[in-house]
């Protein structure tokens, strides 16, 4: 009889099987494909590609960096956003609003734009250089462009907002009388944020470094314009092969690659955490 | 013949049996309730009817007409839900207008039924409110406007007061049979509280575990209860058990705690039966007179009456007494009890003993 | 009140210099007078606005992002409203799936989607056409959408459609008059999510585009990849000031945390 809901979703289920579903399972066969420099694709079926990509040490070299980095920025999200969403939680309501929009509004604000002022900020001739420069801290400027750290930092401020919006949501499930409790016991401060917040709020954690894990390790405009030729992640790699070089069955390979190590890690992480935190998070 | 009539309706949702073989009728123009205990299928009956849930077998016949073909929006009835349901989005006047737009009425038409409708329910001064601003009463009565102003030809009412504290729930019964006699409408109406059946229904359904106990009107419901199940619901009882002896057309002979007593006729055949007396019914006499004798254990003061629980061989009675200005029997003293045969219900014995 | 101790109102003070630092510089530098990047600007000069004039390039690409942001949100809501209340109301099979379905765009890695789409569209003689990106907006952005709208419905009251339905309306006239109203704000707000969502977005953008139909966000990627002027500072800022009237905006109406946390009207 239950007919109707489907009549209600097939627009929308049209679109998605024919503009989604379609071109992943295209894009999965294409990586099976083979590419001449003068034939272009040929319509082969072989796992050339992906024995090309896990033989050559210069894509292990750029698989290892993008997942480096995606780990680095999710550590640097979770030790800043966390005592930032704590401290949130905690601003009186007029402050909040206004903190609010400086933390998570440029979440709206494109990542180019934002990747533009860190290029600004971290040049050779930059901000920052200038500035140490000025004041004498520094002889010659520091290199931060074209540099893992300096895309680190720049992914870091891209994605921040989402690990403060996870543990803010986490922190406004919690009965807010347990700080009350735990102080009326006696606790100071930080050991209420270390014993009582913090493992309450855990889930959130887990769930905001997971969807800055994946984000970072897939990110394209920020390494892209603070990395160059020279520091090359995954994504401006398939770039490359994509719209430089044309070999879009390797392309689709790397492509194949990125998005199965992804999801096997968000998985297993799920997998984690339910397994530890499952019936907390009821 | 009836207005509405329900024959054998059941709902069944998976193994349970929600309502099971229900028949019952509603005169037009009547007031009746629908009593039951939470869960026994009181809203499962009030949505078959609305058309909102399929019966899994049984009719339902609304003026002669079958309405199992008919679909909810054309079956013309008002309904009241629980919550009221009102569309926040829209003033009292929009909630009210909305069943007549959906009519075609025309505007001016519109606006003077709307007016009579709010006139009604004594609205009339926030025709333009928004129901978020307004108290549980006053919504309730937008509820009764919205589903009074089709002119429905049955009013199904889903615990509409449920949601009141006490005295506006006093107010509102009294408010609720007034618009319901005004509007001369007839009205089917859910409830799981004895005291609102009894005061507002011509006709009480008592209802339990999907079935129907008893249909009659209030008085004989609560004097002359059929069931076990009847006589503890609705209001408050003494049952215990008795052997029946024998049976006449006009008396039945009972032993009742080793004591032989007449009681009124009864349609049962001699064996273990249960007998039900009201507290009100039973009196303190003196020994000699004694149908039982037992030892009072609580004794509270209510003002009007007093209330006694006294522990007897047939197990802890309720009395209430009367305060007729006099000294009452004090926490300990013994007391002798009795009631006239004719206070005595003699029903069929209630394997789980209320 | 505000309960926090001195070291985190400093942590708090840094943290928020931390996430308006860029953003500050890059509004900063787009004032310069000169030729370069220079922060601070030793002058105040709208001259940089003025080159945006000169630069048809983008006011083009604008115009694009624009026209592409409303109609591939409107095309993902007139989507994604039904489907979330489908998904919202009912109790059928398969229900969890088409709900995963729908929000898988946020889990598939938009360097693929960019290459699926890609190749998709080139297959069909798709690639760079406008429909082509609005088709492929519509799939990103519908997750946004989905999720607040979704929000929305989970917390109707059913018995009001009863009600509806009790005095005579039909299913469509219950959607219109009293479902709709009351999902409202959810669609709205996630309307303008999406819209901004698409007004950003670069990396799947990047591979379906021509240059006939480049939109902002590519213009300037492949603007500063070449060299980085204080003309597409400017241009950056004011994207940057377009985003914050309809942040506030949204704020206002519907709070920027719970719009992005995807979390009904409380
Ligand atoms: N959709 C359903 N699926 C399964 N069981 C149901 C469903 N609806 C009701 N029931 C069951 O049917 C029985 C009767 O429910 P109903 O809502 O009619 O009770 P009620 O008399 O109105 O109770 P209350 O006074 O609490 O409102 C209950 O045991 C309930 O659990
Ligand atoms: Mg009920």
């Amino acid at each position: 009889m239950n007919e109707k809901p489907w009549m209600m979703s097939a627009p929308a289920l049209t679109l998605f099987g024919v503009l989604l579903l379609v071109p992943l399972c295209m894009t999965f066969f294409l990586s099976f494909n083979s590419f001449g420099f003068y034939t272009g694709i040929e319509n082969t079926v072989s796992m050339e590609n992906y024995a090309e990509v896990v033989s050559d040490s210069y894509f292990w070299e750029i698989f290892g960096r993008t997942f480096a980095i995606a780990l680095a920025t999710t550590f640097f999200c979770a030790l800043l956003g966390v005592p930032q969403a704590y401290i949130l939680y905690r601003l009186s309501p007029a402050w909040r609003s206004i903190v609010v929009l400086i933390v998570i509004g440029p979440l709206l604000i494109s990542v180019v734009v934002r990747t533009l002022g860190w290029a600004i900020l971290l040049g050779n001739n930059g901000v920052i250089n200038s500035a140490l420069q000025n004041w004498g801290l520094i002889e010659r400027p520091i290199k931060m462009m074209y540099t893992s750290g300096g895309i680190v930092l720049a992914l870091t401020h891209v994605f921040l907002p989402f690990m403060v919006l996870a543990v803010w949501a986490a922190l406004q499930r919690k009965d807010p009388a347990v700080e009350a409790a735990a102080e009326s016991l006696g606790a100071r401060p930080f050991t209420i944020f270390r014993r009582i917040v913090l493992p309450q709020v855990i889930p959130g954690i887990l769930s905001g470094s997971l969807i800055v894990f994946s984000m970072a390790a897939s990110s394209f405009a920020t390494p892209a314009i603070l990395g160059g030729r020279r520091v090359k992640v995954v994504a401006t790699t398939v770039y490359d092969e994509f719209l430089n070089t044309l070999n879009w069955p390797l392309g689709a390979a790397i492509a194949m690659l990125l998005l199965a190590s992804v999801m096997v890690i968000m998985l297993a992480w799920n997998r984690l955490v339910e397994r530890r935190y499952g019936e907390a998070l009821e | 013949m009836a207005f509405l009539e329900a024959h054998g309706l059941t709902k069944t949702y998976g193994e349970t049996n929600a309502v099971d073989n229900l028949t019952f009728t509603v005169e037009k123009g009547s007031f009746v309730s629908l009593l039951g205990p939470s869960g026994c299928g009181k809203t499962t009956t009030l949505q078959m009817i609305a058309g909102f849930e399929d019966p899994t077998m049984g009719k339902i016949k609304l003026a002669g007409r079958d309405l199992s073909a008919i679909p909810a929006r054309d079956r013309g009835l008002g309904i009241v839900f629980q919550s009221y349901a009102l569309f926040m989005h829209m003033t009292v006047a929009e909630n009210v207008a909305f069943g007549l737009e959906m009519r075609n009425v025309d505007k001016a038409e519109r606006k003077r039924r709307v007016a009579d409708a709010l006139e009604l329910v004594h609205l009339g001064h926030l025709a333009n409110r928004y129901p978020r601003a307004m108290s549980g009463g006053q919504r309730q009565r937008v509820a009764l406007a919205r589903a009074l102003v089709i002119e429905p030809e049955l009013l199904l009412l889903d615990e509409p007061l449920s949601n009141l504290d006490a005295k506006l729930r006093e107010e509102m019964q009294l408010e609720l049979r007034r618009i319901q006699r005004e509007a001369g409408v007839t009205t089917l109406m859910v409830t799981h509280d004895q005291s609102e059946a009894l005061a507002m229904s011509d006709r009480v359904l008592v209802m339990e575990k999907g079935r129907l106990q008893q249909e009659d009107s209030p008085f004989e419901v609560y004097e002359r209860p059929r069931t076990s199940f009847v006589s503890t619901f609705l209001g408050k009882s003494n049952n215990f058990e008795a052997e029946l002896k024998s049976v006449s057309p006009t008396a039945s002979q009972l032993l009742i705690g080793g004591r032989a007593l007449t009681g009124p006729t009864v349609n049962l055949t001699p064996g273990t039966v249960e007998v039900a007396v009201r507290p009100e019914r039973i009196e303190i006499v003196d020994a000699a007179e004694a149908v039982i004798t037992g030892t009072v254990r609580e004794r509270i003061f209510l003002g009007a009456q007093w209330m006694m629980n006294v522990a007897t061989p047939l197990g802890d009675m309720l009395v209430i007494r009367r305060n007729a200005g006099r000294r009452e029997a004090e926490i300990g003293d013994t007391v002798h009890l009795s009631w006239a045969p004719e206070h005595m219900r003699i029903l069929p014995l209630n394997e789980v003993a209320a | 009140m505000n309960q926090n101790g001195r070291f985190s109102q400093v942590f708090n003070i840094l943290f928020c210099a931390f996430m308006l630092a860029p953003i500050v510089v890059v509004m900063g530098v787009s004032l310069t007078p000169e030729g370069f990047l220079e922060f601070p600007p030793s002058g105040i000069s709208l001259r940089w606005y003025q080159a945006i004039l000169d630069n048809p390039d983008f006011i083009e690409a604008a115009w694009i992002s624009l026209k592409l942001g409303i109609v591939a949100a409107t095309v993902a809501s007139v989507l994604a409203v039904p489907a979330a209340l489908a998904i919202g109301q009912g109790k059928f099979k398969g229900r969890e799936a088409l709900q995963a379905l729908f929000l898988s765009p946020l889990m598939v890695p938009t360097v693929v989607l960019g290459i699926a789409f890609l190749r998709f569209l080139s297959l069909f003689g798709l690639n760079g056409t406008f429909t082509g990106l609005v088709l492929c907006h519509a799939i990103i952005i519908t997750p946004f959408i989905l999720r607040l709208v979704l929000a929305a419905v989970v917390g109707l009251d059913r018995t009001v459609d009863r009600a509806a339905e009790s005095l005579g309306a039909s299913n469509w006239t219950i959607f219109r008059r009293i479902t709709l109203p009351s999902i409202l704000p959810g669609v709205i707000g996630g309307w303008v999510l999406a819209f901004i969502t698409s007004f950003d977005e670069l990396t799947v953008t990047v591979f379906i585009v021509n240059p006939a139909t480049t939109t902002l966000p590519v213009r300037m990627f492949s603007h500063i990849t070449q060299t980085t002027d204080p003309l597409v500072a400017s241009v950056s800022a004011l994207t940057v000031i377009f985003t914050i009237i309809l942040m506030v905006a949204v704020d206002r109406m519907y709070g920027l945390d719970r719009l992005l946390i995807g979390e009904g009207k409380k």
